[in-house]
C-alpha cells in the first residue's frame, strides 16, 4: 500500500455546514472518500491509501484540479482507493464536495 | 492450343473424387476427413468459413485431422481466425500462407506464430478488402462453409447468421471452385433458401451444431458513470450537433450506453426522430429500448446476435427478414452500407497517438481489423449529400470552388482516457509500430488512420479534429481531452484553452452537461433483465448473462 | 453521515441490487432517522488487510446503527457486498455481534440484517469464522428475548458461506429474484465436484438452484420482493408481524420439515423437478415470471409458508 498526502490552501471555505460525508465503495476500480469539515477554512488536506504504487504524480494532478475547481476549504478528505481510474477519482471528489455543500 | 477449360476439368475431377464419400451430395460427419482429402490439392487456396459469429467448426476439425503428407501448403483466405483449429493447420504444415481480417481470440497465438515463421502472412485485411480480393486474386479453390440446415439438393438455410456465406460462395462456386457446407441438420425442405443448391457441392451433417459466441451483448449492469458521461457528451455534442440519422456503432460499452440513453436523455433533449433512425448494426440487445420507444426506423445487420432471434422475428418493420420470418444478415452488404450510406461511425479503440492514429493492437496480440476501418473511413467514392456530411465537409474546409465542395464522413473515437488496470489510452507511439517491427510486417496494423478521424470523445471532453488547422493544433486538441494520462498532462495549457475558446475542444460544461448528472438512473435499462422486459419477453439472453 | 441523508434516492425506484449498503439503509428506514454506530469517521478498519497489501474500508464493509421503521425503533446492519464480497472480517463481525448484543438492552421492535456476503474473509478467516459463530449465538439470544431478527437478501454477493448459516438462524427472510442463499457457492461446488455436477458459469442453473425464487418456493425464504428498496421495506414490515415463536416446538418443526424435504425431493436432479412436485404447473416458466405472476404461483402452492423454515 502507498500512502500519499497533499495539502492545499484554498481561496475560500467550502459552502455549507455538513460536518462529514462519505461516498463510494472500496471495490475494484472504485474508491471511497470520507470528507470531514475539521480544518481551518482555507486549508484542505487529501490523504490517500492506494494499493497501486507509482501514480503519485497523477494523484497530485487530480487533487490539484479538484481543489482549484471546488475550493474545498476546511475539509480533510481521506481516500481508500481500490485502484480507481483518475476520472473516477475526480467524479467521486466532486460528488463528495456536493454532499458537504448540501 | 490454349487450354480454356482446365480449371473446370480439375473442379469436376475433385467433385468426382469427393462423391465416393457421399450419398448424392450428403456426407456423414465421420467421412469429413476422407472427403476433404479427396477434394483438396496441395497449395490450394481455401476459405474455411470463420465469421464474426458463425464457425464452420466441424469442417475445421476435419481439416486439421487431414494427413499433412497428402494435404499441405494450403493458402488460407478467410475473414476470421477464431478457433484453435484455424491455427493448428499451420503447425502441422497443412497450411502455409494466410490472408485474413480478424483474429480476436487467437490474436496472441497468431502473433507468436508469425514471429516464429510458422505462418507466411499475405496481409491483415479489412472485411470488404478481403471480400474484394476473393474476386480478383484470392479466389478460393475450395470453400468450407456453415449453415443451419440443408436439403439433399444442397439448398442451404444459413439461419440469422448469414454473414460472409453468400460472398464466399459467390467467389468460389462461379470460378470453378468446390463448395462444402456443414449444417446442423438435413431437412426435406429448408425454411428459406439463402444459398441455392446448385452452388453447393457437398453437404456435411455436422456432429454438433456450429458454435456462436454472443459478441454484441453488453450488460447494462456493468456500465459506469464515466461511460454514461461520455455517452451524454456524444449525444449532445455530436449526434444532435450534426443531426446524425444514419450510423454505425462499435461494440464497446460507450456506444451501448448511447443506445440506452436515447429513450431517456435523448428524449429529454427532444431528439427523437432527428437522430439515430437508420442503422448498419448487429442486433444489439441494448438497442431494444430505443426500438421499442420508436426511435429506430430500420436496422441492417452484418450478422445476428445470440438470443435476439425471436425478438427480430416479431419486428420485421425494423429488421431485414426472410419469407420464413428470421433475420437475413449479410456482412458484405452491411459493410458497404456502413461505408457509403452512413454519415457516422462511432466506436472505441485501445490506443490513440498524438496525431490521432488508433490501434487495437497491443505488443503481444495481432487482433486484426474486422470491419471497423471500412466504416471508420471517409469514402471518397461517396456522391450523395446529407446535412451531416456537408457540415463536416465545411468544418474540414474541403473547399476551393464551392461548386466542387464535397462532404465528409464523421469518424468518432469514443474512449475513456484509461483502460483496464490503469493502462493509458493515449500514447506517444502506438504499440502497433513496435509489433510490426518485431514480426516484420510491412504495414503497421493501424485500425483507423489519423486523417479519417474527425472527433475524439473522452470523459474530459470532445476534440473536433476537423477544425484543427495544423499539426500542432491537432496534437494539443488530442492532449486536451487525454485526461490525466502522460499525454494529457503534457499539454500546453494556454494552447488548450485557446482551442476551447474556438470550440475545437468542448468540455462537459461547454455543452451544458453537469458531470455529476451522469447517473445510472439515466439508463433506459440497468440490467439484462430490464432488456428482456423492454422486449416483452422476446429477447432470450444466453445463460452467462442471466441472474435469475 | 451526509452520504446517507442527502443522497436519499426514491425508495420506490432504487434498485436494491444496485444500491450500496448505505443507500439501502438510508432509503429503507424512515427519512432522517438513521443514527450510525461506529461511523466511518471513527475509522475502525481491519488490522489484517494491510499485511496483505489490500485496501481497507472505513467501516470494514458493514454499517450498523439504529433507526425507525414506520415510527418504531429498529436496529439495522447492512453488509457492503462490493467491498471484499461483503465478507466477515474481525471488525466487520464484531460490529454485527455488538449490534445484536445491544439489542438485548435497547429492545428494538426488530433487528434487520441486510445480508450481502460471500462468507468469511479469507485474509482473516479465524476471526471471521469466530464472528459467524458469535453472530449465530447472539441471534439466538435476541430471538429468545422475543425480538425478531429479519434478514433481507437481494445484493450482488448473495448470502453465502457463514452468511448462509447466519441467515438460517433468523426469524424470517425476505429475498428478491437477484438474491441468492446458500452455503457453498457455485465456484466452490464446481471446484470440489466438477463442472458435470455443477457448472458455475451456467448462471441460469445457479439462480435456479440458489436464487430467490427457488428459496421462496421451497420455503427457505418467507417473502419474495421486487428489486426495489420500498418492496423490501414493505416485506420487512409485514414479516415483523409474522415472526414465529422461538421455542422447542418451532425447532422440532424445523427439524421435521428438513427431514421431510429430503424425503420428498432428495432424488430430484434439478430445481424444476422440485417445483413440479410442489404443484407448479409450468416449472420452466418460473425464472421468467415477473413478481406478480410469481406471487400468484407461490399463493397456489399453499404449503410453502410455514413457521418452520
Amino acid at each position: 500500500m502507498e500512502s500519499l498526502t497533499f495539502r492545499h490552501t484554498t481561496r475560500k471555505p467550502l459552502p455549507g455546514s455538513v460536518p462529514n460525508a462519505i461516498t463510494g465503495v472500496v471495490a475494484s476500480g472504485n474508491l471511497e472518500i470520507l470528507l470531514e469539515r475539521v480544518l481551518a477554512p482555507d486549508a484542505c488536506e487529501v490523504a490517500i491509501e492506494t494499493p497501486i504504487a507509482g501514480y503519485g504524480d497523477v494523484w497530485e494532478a487530480v487533487v490539484a484540479d479538484f481543489v482549484a475547481r471546488a475550493q474545498p476549504g476546511g475539509l480533510r478528505i481521506s481516500i481508500n482507493d481500490g485502484g480507481a481510474r483518475p476520472d473516477t477519482v475526480s467524479l467521486r471528489l466532486l460528488q463528495g464536495a456536493r454532499l458537504m455543500e448540501a | 492450343m490454349t487450354e480454356w477449360r482446365g480449371e473446370r476439368r480439375a473442379r469436376d475431377a475433385r467433385i468426382a473424387a469427393g462423391r465416393a464419400h457421399a450419398t448424392g451430395k450428403v456426407v456423414p460427419a465421420v467421412a469429413v476427413v476422407d472427403l476433404l482429402e479427396a477434394i483438396l490439392r496441395p497449395g490450394d487456396r481455401v476459405c474455411l468459413e470463420g465469421d464474426n459469429q458463425k464457425q464452420a467448426d466441424c469442417l475445421a476439425r476435419g481439416l486439421s485431422a487431414c494427413d499433412p503428407g497428402k494435404i499441405h501448403d494450403l493458402h488460407m483466405v478467410q475473414s476470421g481466425i477464431v478457433l484453435p483449429e484455424h491455427l493448428d493447420v499451420f503447425e502441422t504444415g497443412i497450411a502455409k500462407r494466410l490472408d485474413y481480417s480478424y483474429s480476436g481470440p487467437q490474436g496472441a497465438r497468431i502473433a507468436k506464430m508469425l514471429y516464429g515463421g510458422q505462418i507466411e502472412l499475405g496481409a491483415v485485411h479489412t472485411y470488404l478488402e478481403l471480400f474484394a480480393r476473393y474476386f480478383v486474386d484470392l479466389t478460393p479453390n475450395v470453400a468450407l462453409i456453415a449453415g443451419v440446415s440443408a436439403d439433399r439438393e444442397g439448398n442451404l438455410y444459413t439461419g440469422p447468421n448469414t454473414e460472409d456465406t453468400p460472398t464466399v460462395v459467390e467467389a468460389t462456386a462461379f470460378k470453378n471452385g468446390v463448395v462444402v457446407a456443414q449444417v446442423n441438420e438435413i431437412v426435406d425442405r429448408v425454411p428459406r433458401v439463402d444459398i441455392p443448391g446448385d452452388r453447393v457441392d457437398f453437404v456435411v451433417e455436422a456432429d454438433r451444431p456450429f458454435y456462436v459466441e454472443p459478441l454484441f451483448t453488453r450488460d447494462p449492469a456493468a456500465m459506469t458513470e464515466t461511460q454514461i458521461l461520455i455517452a451524454m457528451m456524444a449525444i449532445k455534442g455530436i449526434y444532435a450537433e450534426y443531426g446524425i440519422r444514419r450510423l454505425n456503432h462499435g461494440i464497446g460499452f460507450g456506444t451501448a450506453a448511447i443506445e440506452l440513453l436515447l429513450p431517456t436523455y435523448g428524449e429529454k433533449l427532444g431528439l427523437k426522430g432527428k437522430i439515430a433512425t437508420h442503422w448498419a448494426l448487429n442486433p444489439h440487445p441494448t438497442l431494444i429500448p430505443a426500438i421499442e420507444s420508436g426511435w429506430v426506423k430500420q436496422v441492417h445487420c452484418f450478422g445476428s446476435e445470440v438470443g435476439m432471434d425471436r425478438y427480430i422475428r416479431e419486428r420485421p418493420d425494423i429488421f431485414f427478414t426472410g419469407a420464413d420470418g428470421s433475420l437475413r444478415s449479410n456482412r458484405a452488404f452491411c459493410q458497404t452500407a456502413g461505408l457509403y450510406a452512413c454519415d457516422m461511425f462511432i466506436g472505441a479503440t485501445l490506443q490513440i497517438d498524438l496525431s490521432g492514429h488508433s490501434s487495437t493492437i497491443t505488443q503481444s496480440r495481432v487482433a486484426g481489423f474486422g470491419g471497423a476501418p471500412n466504416m471508420g473511413s471517409d469514402p471518397h467514392g461517396r456522391r450523395h449529400p446529407s446535412d451531416a456530411w456537408m457540415k463536416a465537409g465545411r468544418e474540414g474546409q474541403i473547399v476551393g470552388d464551392p461548386a466542387l465542395m464535397r462532404g465528409r464522413k464523421l469518424v468518432v473515437q469514443l474512449v475513456e482516457t484509461f483502460g483496464d488496470k490503469l493502462v493509458p489510452t493515449f500514447v506517444e507511439q502506438l504499440d502497433a509500430l513496435e509489433l510490426a517491427r518485431k514480426i516484420g510486417l510491412e504495414l503497421a496494423p493501424v485500425m483507423i488512420y489519423a486523417d479519417d478521424v474527425t472527433h475524439i470523445v473522452t470523459e474530459e471532453g470532445i476534440a473536433n479534429l476537423l477544425l484543427c488547422r495544423d499539426v500542432d493544433e491537432r496534437e494539443q486538441a488530442i492532449r486536451g481531452v487525454a485526461g490525466y494520462t502522460a499525454v494529457g498532462r503534457g499539454r500546453d495549457r494556454a494552447k488548450v484553452e485557446e482551442l476551447r475558446a474556438r470550440g475545437i475542444i468542448r468540455r462537459p460544461e461547454d455543452l451544458g452537461i453537469e458531470p455529476l448528472d451522469a447517473d445510472r438512473a439515466l439508463l433506459a435499462a440497468k440490467s439484462i433483465k430490464d432488456l428482456v422486459h423492454w422486449s416483452g419477453g422476446l429477447y432470450e439472453p444466453p445463460a452467462k448473462f442471466r441472474n435469475w | 453521515m451526509a452520504g446517507d441523508r442527502s443522497a436519499r434516492p426514491d425508495p420506490g425506484s432504487l434498485s436494491w441490487y444496485e444500491a450500496t449498503a448505505r443507500q439501502r439503509v438510508a432509503a429503507l428506514a424512515d427519512p432522517g432517522s438513521v443514527r450510525e454506530f461506529l461511523p466511518p469517521t471513527e475509522r475502525r478498519m481491519s488490522p489484517h488487510l494491510p499485511l496483505f497489501d489490500l485496501p481497507r474500508a472505513f467501516d470494514d464493509g458493514i454499517m450498523v446503527g439504529e433507526a425507525t421503521l414506520d415510527g418504531a425503533p429498529v436496529l439495522i446492519a447492512a453488509q457492503e457486498g462490493r467491498f471484499m464480497g461483503g465478507a466477515f472480517g474481525e471488525i466487520h463481525g464484531a460490529k454485527l455481534v455488538g449490534l445484536l448484543r445491544v439489542a438485548l438492552e435497547l429492545k428494538p421492535k426488530v433487528v434487520l440484517i441486510l445480508f450481502d456476503t460471500g462468507g468469511v474473509r479469507l485474509q482473516e478467516a479465524n476471526a471471521g469464522e469466530t464472528a459467524v459463530a458469535e453472530t449465530m449465538r447472539a441471534i439466538v439470544d435476541v430471538r429468545a428475548a422475543g425480538i425478531p431478527v429479519i434478514g433481507l437478501i437481494g445484493g450482488r454477493a448473495g448470502c453465502y458461506g457463514g452468511g448462509g448459516l447466519v441467515a438460517g438462524t433468523c426469524s424470517r427472510l425476505a429475498v428478491s429474484e437477484g438474491g441468492r442463499i446458500s452455503v457453498s457457492g457455485p465456484e466452490v461446488i464446481e471446484t470440489n465436484k466438477g463442472a458435470e455436477e455443477f457448472d458455475s458459469r451456467d448462471r441460469a442453473l445457479v439462480w435456479r438452484t440458489m436464487g430467490g425464487k427457488h428459496r421462496r418456493l421451497t420455503g427457505g425464504a418467507d417473502a419474495f420482493c421486487a428489486d426495489t428498496v420500498s418492496a423490501f421495506r414493505r416485506a420487512a414490515l409485514d414479516l415483523i408481524g409474522r415472526a414465529p415463536a422461538f421455542d422447542l416446538d418451532t425447532l422440532e418443526a424445523e427439524q421435521a420439515r428438513l427431514e421431510d424435504r429430503i424425503a420428498r425431493f432428495g432424488d430430484c436432479r434439478d430445481a424444476t423437478d422440485i417445483w413440479r412436485r410442489l404443484g407448479v404447473n409450468d416449472p420452466e416458466a418460473v425464472p421468467a415470471m415477473d413478481t406478480d405472476a410469481f406471487d400468484a404461483t407461490v399463493a397456489r402452492a399453499r404449503e410453502i409458508d410455514h413457521d418452520a423454515r
